[in-house]
């Protein structure tokens, strides 16, 4: 059989990702874990001296230290099973990332397991965030210095 | 030209298995109860997940040898083959044993390519007692080809669940009464452009179906020859696949067809496709299949482990999956056809 036939029939009979039910899904989970975050941040103005702008940072780290958790008892992989890129795309899937890694490269030691591997899947995150965060910039200086927008 | 078409006239015999399965497989299992042990803990109690992959394969070997009451000494070849890189569980497997030992590797056909190799060991009169198997231990395989184990990541329908199975069969010289390999083919790499590792099933169908062909024509043998036709771990897609193949070949029917890995988690939709691994086929053939031919439920079954010729690297690299089967013939009758 040639291969393109045979690609034809494996299309035919494979089942067919669900899209629609795939990206409601993630927007219920996504959704999910950024409102936790937004009562987080609000907590934090609230009771603590922290602007909106300020609060991102201990925002962040609450949501990554869930992230830890939720990652140790094995219940994130759930929820991405479920939310998928509603559950990855969010900080607390970057979390997760490292936090899992981390933990499955302990029988190769501290420093050659974890240290060397906690960044294996998080580590283009990490480069593409940087890279696309420059170019944003460089972009809007631009922009600025030519009069089109204000900082 | 011989194709691959192997013929053993002295039919060597299987004598005992020795089954052995992770703790999951043993809550979640259809075959559970006629795996002979299961562990707690799915590394076996041991330090790490390769520690307790290689007891896997170790405590399969000593139960097929508690059955017949043979030691360790009396074997003389000791043919295995696991999905970790350089096969590391069974070397050490190996090294514990201390027996003759022949590394074999077929990624997921492993259960039958090291009977076959064990069948021409024996049929060449080179050995009285030979032991074959693989096995495969979910989270030493899944952090090699895909993600840490708590990662988070969406597996679709097609995806399939490598199971912490280890299979043993201790072989030898033809003894009326038990089953008996009469006849093998190996199989030919056969590569149809699949690339997604997560529908595995779709790439080996068309390898499964090459060497159920080959084996047919080879030997002159219909599909109804065979109480059951089984096929490793195709999953419920490939098996899906498979079927559509077969009929697509002239073979209208395939009501005696069957799949461990769809079969080996009963269709539950949380394991996806089903159960897949080296330990898959072996964990099926040598409990539910080998049991059901010396109940006689079973008179002549043909095994067809499927194997993807995967590894991270290359598919990572863009390259498609090629796979491979090999198929055992395995009967009850006590005088070869031939």
């Amino acid at each position: 059989m040639e291969q393109e036939k045979y690609a034809h029939l494996e299309k035919e009979l494979s089942p067919k990702t669900p899209i629609l039910k795939n990206v409601i899904k993630a927007f219920l989970v996504g959704g999910s874990i950024c409102l936790t975050g937004q009562c987080i941040a609000l907590f934090y103005i609230t009771y603590f001296d922290f602007t909106e702008r300020t609060a991102s940072n201990p925002t962040v780290a609450t949501m990554i230290f869930i992230s830890m958790l939720l990652t140790g008892f094995g219940l994130y992989k759930k929820i991405s099973q479920f939310g998928g890129a509603g559950a990855s795309v969010p900080i607390t899937g970057f979390g997760n990332a490292v936090v899992s890694s981390a933990i499955e490269h302990k029988s190769e030691g501290y420093v050659l397991g974890v240290g060397g591997n906690m960044f294996k899947l998080a580590g283009s995150v990490i480069l593409f965030g940087v890279f696309s965060a420059f170019i944003v910039a460089l972009i809007k200086t631009i922009l600025v210095k030519f009069g089109v927008v204000s900082w | 030209m011989k194709n691959g078409v192997l013929t053993f006239s002295s039919m060597p015999s299987l004598y005992s298995t020795g089954v052995t399965a992770g703790p999951l497989e043993k809550k979640k299992s259809v075959f559970a109860e006629q795996f002979d042990k299961a562990y707690e803990d799915e590394r076996c109690d041991l330090s790490t997940n390769e520690h307790g992959h290689k007891q896997l394969m170790y405590d399969a070997v000593m139960i097929a040898l508690s059955k017949e009451k043979k030691t360790i000494d009396k074997i003389d070849f000791f043919l295995t083959g696991d999905l970790v890189n350089q096969m590391t569980p069974s070397n050490f497997t190996a090294h514990e044993l201390g027996i003759p030992y022949i590394g074999m590797f077929a990624a997921c056909a492993t259960s039958v390519s090291s009977m076959i190799t064990a069948a021409l060991l024996a049929d060449a009169e080179q050995a009285r007692w030979l032991i074959a198997g693989s096995s495969s231990q979910h989270n030493a395989i899944e952090r090699q080809f895909r993600y840490p184990l708590a990662y988070g990541s969406q597996k679709g329908a097609t995806a399939q669940w490598t199971v912490t199975a280890a299979g043993a069969v201790l072989i030898g010289q033809h003894k009326e009464g038990n089953p008996s390999i009469c006849c093998a083919t190996v199989g030919k790499v056969v590569d149809m452009g699949m690339t997604d590792p997560l529908n595995m099933g779709a790439a080996m169908a068309p390898a499964a179906m090459e060497t159920l062909s080959c084996h047919l024509k080879g030997h002159k043998k219909t599909i109804d020859d065979y109480d059951t036709i089984i096929t490793g771990d195709l999953g419920s897609n490939g098996f899906k696949i498979f079927k559509a193949l077969a009929n697509e070949n002239g073979l209208s029917h395939t009501k005696n067809f069957r799949d461990a890995g769809e079969e080996f988690y009963g269709n539950d939709p949380s394991f996806n496709a089903g159960a897949s691994g080296s330990g898959c086929s072996a964990a099926v053939f040598l409990s539910d299949v080998y049991n059901k031919l010396q109940k006689r439920e079973y008179k002549r079954v043909l095994l067809i482990a499927t194997g993807a010729l995967l590894s991270p690297l290359t598919y990572q690299q863009g390259d498609s999956i090629p796979c491979i089967a090999h198929a055992i013939e395995v009967t009850m009758d006590g005088v070869s056809v031939y």
